[in-house]
């Protein structure tokens, strides 16, 4: 089955680049002819979890597969791993600095977010180590 | 009705020399070079006129009707962009501008100043709405509403739902016109001064399929020196309220005029189609929920950079400036704000334009994604523009689209006649 793949690396606290990687994501979706709601929140997802990486994660990789159902994005990094993975996913926890705060980030809302948008969210974690994001869209809903 | 991508934007094929410029800066990647010229993929432009600011030999042109259609219509309305005021200098003012245009041969002036500030007005009831999707996000320039069309659909619900001044200010010329003076809408002739060859488009060939108010199209380029002529002999005139537009209107010409005018939220203004493209990818990815309204031009400097201007819009700018400052003085009038704006809510919708697509069936396109990756990986990166298409990638595509063969790059030809000339020298 045809399969596309990306790879592409999340670089630390650069914010500049920061997105890139979803935005190129938004224009394969587009090109392939996914509907414009599922590119959405594949973007706002896979966007969340890029800047999730740059500023808590000290950076790290974005891995995508694309077939003809889904795609299937992982976000990993070797920052410092999600101490409590219940406590982070609620709405407004967050342990974002102020200076980050200052730049609109740090909302606590960003794994929320993930959540809402993604169909299968699965985030292995741990101290010292580092976060894996997977993040799967169906493109059409059963 | 279809709008079977009327262009406004088309090329002087004697004038192109097939050079690359215009390729690198088209934000749709609408231009390629074939056979030595370039070429318009009509359903990707926009018609926003980068490619005919910068063509060196001045080959793209922007189609607007003549100066002579003025003879076609018993009953002729002008309708001047405010873009026009800043082309000339100071001893210019607009009551002199709006004479002159009825001392060209037009019966009536509206100016689209005076809609623009209605269109200000019906923006802030709009904004008040709770309901609505938030940053929204301006109509006003053709070329961002076809640019969001075909590649920001997640925006289209973003767009504010308003005709823009020129269709606001030829539907209530018509209608005034009849009132005062009793002419049959069917004798009117209305006519649109216009910065830019986006707003022809958006007569000709509307992207809400509703046909325009607007009859013809006249560029300020051509109708500048009748203009100029006619206010050299003017002398002194007497002053009568001539203009009506007061500086909110004629402010819209510039940039921030738009969105400056909207008194609530935080708004911000953005203009020249690239920067348009930077704030909109921001936009899409949630960035800007803190923003409420985004004034989104495609020429630098707004209508003032229109590509049918005459001033530099730099200059122009502090000419409108000057304009703005004297009304200030006047204490002009402001349309009052009962005034029904309803009326001029979006009666159709404005749909998303999938043409980046490479297939309607998802597998096939999948396949075509995969071939594309594989040329583009045996491509050299350099994005040269030789081939004819902007980039290597671009190239890629076309050669899956079927418009281009690998060969078509140069760095690809030399190695295969390369690989042809040591085959020969094997069989020598
Ligand atoms: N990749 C990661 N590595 C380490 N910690 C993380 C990572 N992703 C999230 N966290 C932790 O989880 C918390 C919540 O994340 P979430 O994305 O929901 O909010 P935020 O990033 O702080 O703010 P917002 O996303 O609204 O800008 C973060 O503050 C951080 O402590
Ligand atoms: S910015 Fe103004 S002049 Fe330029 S394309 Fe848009 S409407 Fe026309
Ligand atoms: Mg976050």
């Amino acid at each position: 089955m045809s399969t596309i793949v990306r790879d592409y690396t999340i670089p630390a606290n650069d914010f500049t680049i920061a997105g890139e990687a979803s935005s190129s994501v938004r224009k394969i979706l587009s090109q392939l002819g996914v509907s414009p709601d599922v590119v959405k929140r594949t973007s706002i997802a896979m966007y969340e979890a890029e800047i999730n990486a740059v500023i808590h994660g000290n950076g790290g990789m974005a891995h995508v597969e694309i077939d003809k159902n889904k795609i299937y994005i992982r976000i990993s990094d070797e920052g410092p791993g999600i101490a409590d993975l219940n406590l982070a996913m609620q709405e407004g926890y967050s342990t974002a600095p102020d200076s980050i705060r200052e730049m609109g980030f740090g909302a606590g809302m960003g794994l929320s977010n993930i959540k809402k948008n993604a169909d299968v969210l699965d985030i292995e974690t741990e101290i010292n180590k580092g976060t894996i994001v997977n993040i799967t869209v169906f493109f059409k809903r059963e | 009705m279809e709008q079977g991508y009327f262009h406004s934007v088309t090329l002087n094929t004697i004038k192109c020399k097939g050079c690359t410029n215009c390729i690198k800066y088209c934000p749709t990647e609408a231009i390629r070079v074939r056979s030595g010229k370039a070429v318009i993929i009509k359903e990707r432009c926009i018609d926003c006129g980068v490619c005919i600011r910068v063509c060196p030999y001045h080959a793209k042109k922007a189609i607007t009707d003549s100066l002579t259609a003025i003879k076609d219509y018993e009953y002729k309305i002008a309708l001047p962009a405010p873009s026009l005021y800043g082309q000339f200098g100071p001893s210019y003012s607009r009551e002199r501008i709006v004479l002159a245009l009825k001392q060209f041969g037009f019966d009536y002036v509206f100016e689209v100043a005076r809609a623009a500030e209605i269109v200000t007005n019906a923006s802030e009831n709009y904004m008040i709405n709770k309901d609505i999707k938030k940053p929204v996000i301006s109509s006003a320039c053709p070329a961002v509403v076809r640019f969001i069309q075909i590649r920001f659909p997640n925006l289209i619900d973003n767009l504010l739902k308003i005709e823009s001044p020129m269709e606001v200010a030829a539907a209530l010329s018509k209608q005034e016109v009849h009132e005062k003076y009793g002419i049959p809408y069917e004798k009117m002739g209305v006519f649109f001064i216009s910065p830019c060859a986006a707003k022809v488009t958006s007569v000709k060939a509307p992207y809400e399929n509703v046909k325009s108010n607007v009859d013809v199209v006249l560029s300020i380029k051509d109708i500048y020196l009748p203009l100029l002529d006619i206010m050299k002999k003017q002398g002194e005139i007497i002053k009568e309220p001539f203009s009506l537009s007061s500086a909110i209107g004629v402010a819209w010409a510039a940039t921030g005029g738009e969105s400056d005018a909207i008194k609530e939220g935080r708004r911000i203004a953005v203009h020249g189609i690239h920067n348009v493209n930077d704030i909109l990818e921001q936009a899409i990815q949630g960035g800007l929920d803190n923003i409420d309204f985004i004034e989104a031009l495609a020429c630098p400097e707004g209508c003032l950079g229109g590509p049918l201007t005459v001033e530099n819009p730099f200059i122009a700018k502090e000419n409108l400036k000057n304009e703005i400052e004297k009304i200030k003085k006047d204490q002009a009038h402001r349309v009052s704000r009962t005034e029904n704006v309803d009326e001029f809510v979006w009666k159709s919708k404005v749909e998303y334009r999938p043409i980046m697509k490479l297939d309607d069936d998802m597998m096939k396109a999948l396949e075509k994604m995969q071939m594309i990756d594989a040329i583009t990986e045996g491509l050299y990166d350099l994005d040269c523009g030789a081939c004819g298409a902007p980039s290597c990638r671009a190239l890629a595509e076309d050669i899956v689209r079927g418009i281009a063969k690998e060969t078509d790059c140069i760095f690809k030809l030399r190695e295969k006649v390369n690989s042809i000339a040591n085959q020969l020298h094997q069989i020598e």
